[in-house]
């Protein structure tokens, strides 16, 4: 377990020094979808379960958070809680749906399920519509730290990242993260060991669908827009080119994965429309020949030189 | 005279554009029932291909003047050896491996023909001109039937009853049947199933290219048409299932009806309503109408 805890420690070194070395907003940007990535894993590299439609859930809770907030006038905290909370209930109606299918119909249950809900934010009129939701204050957190603040917002944002990482992290290595390993190896024999595989697929759906919404929800906070950019199926495409590439079934994996794509669509704008061919390409590279992704491939590689960790 | 209190010519016409987009729904969801059947991979790039086939028309004929009547022949063909091509060259390498890395991989693919489409030619589409034999319409008395949409949804069942009767009623659709059932037994019979899957991968992108072309009067030729339509037909897939070939062509016309009806009796649900008789059929039949558990 020494190279989990060397990971850990790297983690939260960076964390606390990134914003003294680069541009604080994009950090949190990184944070934001790198906590997105790691509830994402949860279901595809942890269940088997490859989900399409998690932009719902990220879009979603965006616009839930930034109404209370905005409109409603309710605190910072107050927010992220509700924006996260609907995504939970979201997640539980997708779920229930979509795991009464496996395999390729689970991908394209979730994804048009996913589309449903980008019209509904299309159409709804407290959505905004094209324009999104806009000018969401911060806000105060509990009252006195105020939000504003690019620093306390950063480091409110890493608290956030943080303990959803380890969330996760305690799932995956929990009993019940066991029987969802199980499930993804062999179904049929986890229902013959007499786990209700289903009732596991829905809690891990509804699991991953909460966190992507507290992702979602703290994102809005930090650009203080809930756009449709978050619920439409690019982005669904995009949380799963980033844990594909920083390596699925791999605790750091995500996290890698959202900092190489955050960063390369950052410093790479200029490349406009090359941006999506550049997305394509990579994906079709990491399905050719780079399965197990970055994290992945690092492990093996420390696994055959024989270095114990 | 009115039904229901809409007008008859506003109902026939969105019921003759329900028709034409059923007619779509049907060649795609028909492509990628084959190409499933056959490979286990869902075809993501379906749409981009669809939307490749409307734009190589164009192509052709603004710059190389070929005509809509060869254009209609020669895009899918060129389409369809652009298909063996990567089946040969990346699909062939998955067949080992999970099913979700077809739909990865034909997902990276539809990006990057988007993105380069998107990048030559940007969003804001071209228009393709109706050809001149097809142009005008006939006056039905209570509607007016443009002739080209006729012949789009003449056409479309055409070939969607065509594929069908080539694989339900033919040596060669015995041959693909018996593929999907079980290929390692029709190799041992000394079939080149590896050549078969090549051509129906070929086949069913030969199909989505035809479908674009037959599109292009009809729709603005833009690069978003494929990824937009894609989804929908994803949906119009889950409902029907996937074990039958008519099954595939039936759900696909009737569900493109049903879109057009709702546009006239409550248009603000028209965008979503497969979505929700999607998550209807999950809730009662989950193997989808015409499909069967696997």
């Amino acid at each position: 377990m020494r190279g989990k805890q060397i990971g850990w420690i790297v983690l939260i070194a960076l964390g606390l020094a990134a914003p003294f070395v680069v541009y604080p907003v994009l950090v949190m940007k990184i944070l934001c979808f790198a906590l997105f990535a790691c509830a994402f894993n949860l279901l595809l590299g942890y269940t088997g379960l490859l989900s399409f439609g998690h932009a719902a859930f990220l879009g979603w809770a965006g616009y839930i958070c930034g109404y209370v907030v905005k409109e409603m006038g309710w605190s910072p905290e107050l927010g992220i809680v509700a924006g996260t909370a609907s995504a939970a209930v979201l997640g539980f109606v997708f779920g229930s749906l979509a795991i009464r299918r496996a395999g390729i119909y689970f991908a394209m249950v979730t994804l048009a399920l996913a589309q449903l809900m980008y019209f509904f934010a299309l159409q709804f009129p407290f959505t905004g519509g094209e324009d999104g939701l806009q000018g969401v204050p911060r806000g105060h957190l509990l009252g006195f730290i105020d939000l504003a603040n690019t620093t306390n917002m950063y480091y409110f944002v890493l608290a956030i990242f943080l303990g959803g990482f380890w969330l996760i992290d305690r799932a995956i290595h929990s009993p019940f993260g066991q029987v969802l390993k199980a499930i993804r190896e062999n179904e049929p024999r986890a229902i013959s060991l007499g786990y209700d595989v289903d009732r596991y697929k829905l809690l891990a759906f509804v699991l991953s669908a909460a966190l992507s919404g507290l992702a979602g929800a703290t994102k809005t906070l930090v650009y203080q827009l809930a756009s449709l950019t978050d619920v439409h199926w690019h982005m669904s495409g995009e949380i799963v080119l980033m844990t594909l590439l920083g390596g699925m079934g791999t605790v750091f994996g995500p996290v890698v994965g959202a900092g190489v794509v955050v960063g390369l669509q950052n410093y790479g704008a200029e490349l406009g429309q090359w941006v999506t061919v550049l997305t394509g390409l990579i994906f079709v590279i990491c399905v050719l020949s780079f399965r197990r992704g970055i994290v992945g491939e690092l492990a093996a590689l420390i696994k055959r030189s024989g270095i114990r960790m | 005279m009115d039904i229901l209190g809409v007008p008859i010519q506003a109902l026939m016409g969105q019921l003759l554009v329900g028709l034409i987009n059923g007619s779509f729904y049907a060649i795609l969801s028909l492509g990628l029932a084959i190409i499933f059947g056959l490979l286990n991979i869902i075809n993501f790039a379906h749409g981009a291909l669809y939307m490749m086939g409307a734009f190589l028309a164009w192509i052709g004929l603004t710059y190389l003047g070929i005509n809509y009547w060869l254009a209609l022949i020669a895009v899918p063909l060129v389409a369809g050896m652009f298909g063996m091509l990567i089946e040969r060259t990346m699909l062939k390498r998955l067949y080992r491996l999970d099913h979700l890395y077809g739909l990865l991989l034909t997902f990276g693919l539809a990006l990057i023909i988007e993105g380069l489409f998107r990048y030559r030619f940007g969003i804001s589409g071209e228009s393709y001109p109706v050809p001149e034999l097809l142009s005008g319409g006939f006056n039905l008395g209570f509607m007016f039937l443009p002739k080209y949409r006729a012949w789009v949804v003449a056409a479309s069942l055409v070939v969607c009853f065509g594929s069908w009767f080539i694989i339900e009623r033919t040596k060669l659709g015995s041959y693909l049947r018996a593929g999907t059932e079980n290929p390692q037994l029709l190799q041992a019979f000394g079939i080149n199933v590896p050549l078969m899957i090549t051509l129906t991968y070929g086949f069913g992108v030969a199909l989505a290219a035809f479908a674009g072309v037959l599109a292009a009067p009809v729709f603005q030729v833009n690069p978003v048409m494929g990824s937009n339509l894609i989804i929908v037909v994803f949906a119009v897939v889950v409902i029907g299932g996937m074990g039958s070939i008519m099954g595939s062509i039936v759900t696909g016309l009737g569900l493109g009806l049903i879109e057009g009806l709702t546009r006239v009796f409550y248009p603000e649900a028209s965008a979503v309503v497969i979505f929700i008789i999607m998550g209807v059929v999950l809730l009662l039949r989950p193997a989808g109408l015409f499909g069967r558990e696997r």
